[in-house]
């Protein structure tokens, strides 16, 4: 055990000593799996603040539901008695038509409202989902649309549902990208180690005359791809970073002619630790494929 | 001890290099062993820690059968045997000391018994105090002798040394062959290959002599051979 521990405290002073006795190469390296990382973490970070600023500025979405105008209490009782039954409501408010009508004069309408005889409006529902999902949205208001008494069903959803659909398309081309830079990642990786193995042929070559084990050749090899990779990962980070800090004032500026106070927010810690751990695995995983693939006839 | 029986050994090319070889070395022995050039010697030497597999018989190290051995044991016997071949070079880009302390690295021995250990092969060899020098500025005989001590630092009990003295001045060549001798009467096991099988005369060894893979020779300092000779 305590030589387990004392070994890979070698092959860790190993890989940090190949990677410090290279510093432009690790420099380099590290940019690229940085800045690579940064564009899908970028991503994830503006989808983020996205959602945001869209929960923010519009409030929680609703769904209206108009009764029948001839609908007595005894039935909008029955409605509300329904309404009680819903698991996926957050809450309903009961809008009588009267007050519907004294809304719409506040809003100015007064005028135009005051040519008809009588009040227009129905009574009403106005109820807020447990969730933002649109699909939720829709379900319930299928459900609604069949209940007695109930006239028009009004979906607060549209711009929800748009804003889902690009948040949804958006958070596919980032886990694409994430997808197609990581695989980059791996492939460089894996060619670091190549070209490592191949100037460390004579070593290792002695070293298995002299009685390494595999594991004590391979373990230095996945050392150094995870280091390289964590090293990347937080080239990332910094790189994100510094494009919030870029990005902060006019985000801020363009928030303020919409009337909104908004602040674009890094990542949080446990991202940031994910997106590191991540490119470690990505390292290994490219050390990995590389040392079985080049040291196998060693 | 090592026992070769009826050992053969076919290369892909289908030349065979060695046929139909026996012997036995007991604990303590100094064997030489020689031949022409191509005679086979390095390719006997390599079967000992499986670097070559036979293509027929066995070879025993120690009372194992290591002709079939896994490929995972293999280092764990390597450990066991101190090994000066032609594939055992220096590292260039580290110091004598460095090169010395190689096997205790890879064994995971404690540091501060490691360093004692290497500072005693150094000395051992004659190169005490010379640790901190880099390979490439020793002579050739210098080389030799850090290669010599990187094979006794893990206290081998067996000590493997193909064509040691090649390439050296005669009287590096002949210190070479003394060191060798010492380590014989220090009880380590001792089998060296040599084309010039006089330079260990003095050492009284038991004598192997190899001739297109077959084993033509095996006579005791007594001058009475040790075993049969094996048929052509
Ligand atoms: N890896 C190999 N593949 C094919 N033939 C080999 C190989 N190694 C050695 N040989 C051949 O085997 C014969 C014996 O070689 P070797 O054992 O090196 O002899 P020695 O060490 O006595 O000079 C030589 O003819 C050599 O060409
Ligand atoms: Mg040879």
């Amino acid at each position: 055990m305590i030589n387990w521990f004392y070994l890979h405290l070698r092959a860790i002073r190993h890989a940090l000593h190949r990677l410090v006795s290279q510093p432009v190469g690790t420099l380099l390296s590290a940019l690229v799996v940085g800045i690579a990382l940064s564009l899908p973490g970028g991503g994830y970070l503006l989808l983020d603040n996205l959602g945001s600023l869209a929960r923010g500025v519009s409030g929680t979405p609703e769904i209206s539901l108009f009764l029948d105008m001839n609908a007595g209490a005894a039935e909008v009782a029955a409605i509300e008695q329904r309404l009680k039954g819903e698991s996926e409501l957050a809450s309903y408010r009961f809008v009588p038509r009267d007050e519907g009508l004294r809304q719409l004069e506040a809003a100015g309408l007064g005028d135009v409202l005051g040519g008809l005889k009588a009040n227009p409006l129905p009574d009403a529902f106005v109820l807020a989902p447990r969730r933002e999902d649109p699909a939720l949205f829709e379900r319930m208001a299928e459900r609604m649309r069949s209940w007695p008494k109930v006239a028009h069903v009004q979906l607060d959803s549209a711009w929800v549902e748009r804003l889902h659909a690009l948040l949804g398309l958006g958070r596919s081309a980032v886990l694409m990208l994430a997808g197609l830079l990581g695989f980059a990642l791996v492939v460089v990786t894996f060619n670091t180690i190549r070209l490592q193995i191949l100037t460390q042929r004579q070593e290792i070559a002695v070293s298995r005359l002299l009685g390494a084990t595999d594991p004590f050749i391979r373990r230095p090899f996945y050392w150094f791809g995870g280091l390289q990779g964590a090293l990347g990962g937080l080239v990332a980070l910094g790189t994100m970073a510094l494009g919030i800090e870029a990005l902060a004032a006019p985000v801020a500026r363009l928030a303020e002619t919409y009337g909104a106070v908004f602040a674009l927010s890094g990542p949080e810690p446990e991202a940031s630790l994910a997106i590191v751990a991540f490119a470690a695995f990505l390292g290994w995983l490219g050390a990995a494929i590389s040392v079985r693939r080049h040291l196998a006839g060693t | 001890m090592i026992v070769f029986e009826d050992v053969a050994k076919r290369y892909a090319g289908g030349y065979t290099a060695l046929a139909g070889v026996s012997f036995e070395i007991r604990h303590g022995e100094l064997v030489v062993l020689s031949g022409h050039s191509g005679a086979g010697k390095s390719t006997l030497f390599k079967l000992i820690p499986v670097i070559e597999r036979p293509t027929a018989g066995r070879v025993l190290i120690n009372g194992q059968d290591v002709s079939h051995l896994p490929r995972t044991a293999i280092p764990y016997l390597r450990r066991n045997l101190g090994l000066v071949l032609q594939e055992s070079r220096l590292l260039f880009d580290r110091n004598v000391y460095d090169n010395v302390m190689l096997p205790l690295v890879i064994t995971g021995h404690p540091a501060a018994d490691a360093a004692k250990r290497v500072a005693a092969a150094l000395e051992r060899v004659g190169l005490d105090g010379r640790g901190k020098e880099m390979p490439a500025g020793l002579s050739g005989g210098e080389q030799q002798r850090v290669a010599i001590a990187r094979a006794i630092v893990n206290r081998p009990s067996i000590l493997i040394a193909d064509e040691p003295t090649a390439h050296l001045d005669p009287a590096y060549a002949a210190d070479i062959a003394a060191l060798f001798r010492s380590f014989n009467q220090a009880g380590v096991t001792v089998l060296v290959s040599t084309h010039d099988a006089s330079l260990f005369a003095a050492s009284r060894p038991r004598r192997l002599v190899l001739a297109k893979g077959q084993l033509v020779e095996d006579s005791r300092p007594g001058g009475r051979p040790a075993q049969e000779e094996v048929a052509a």
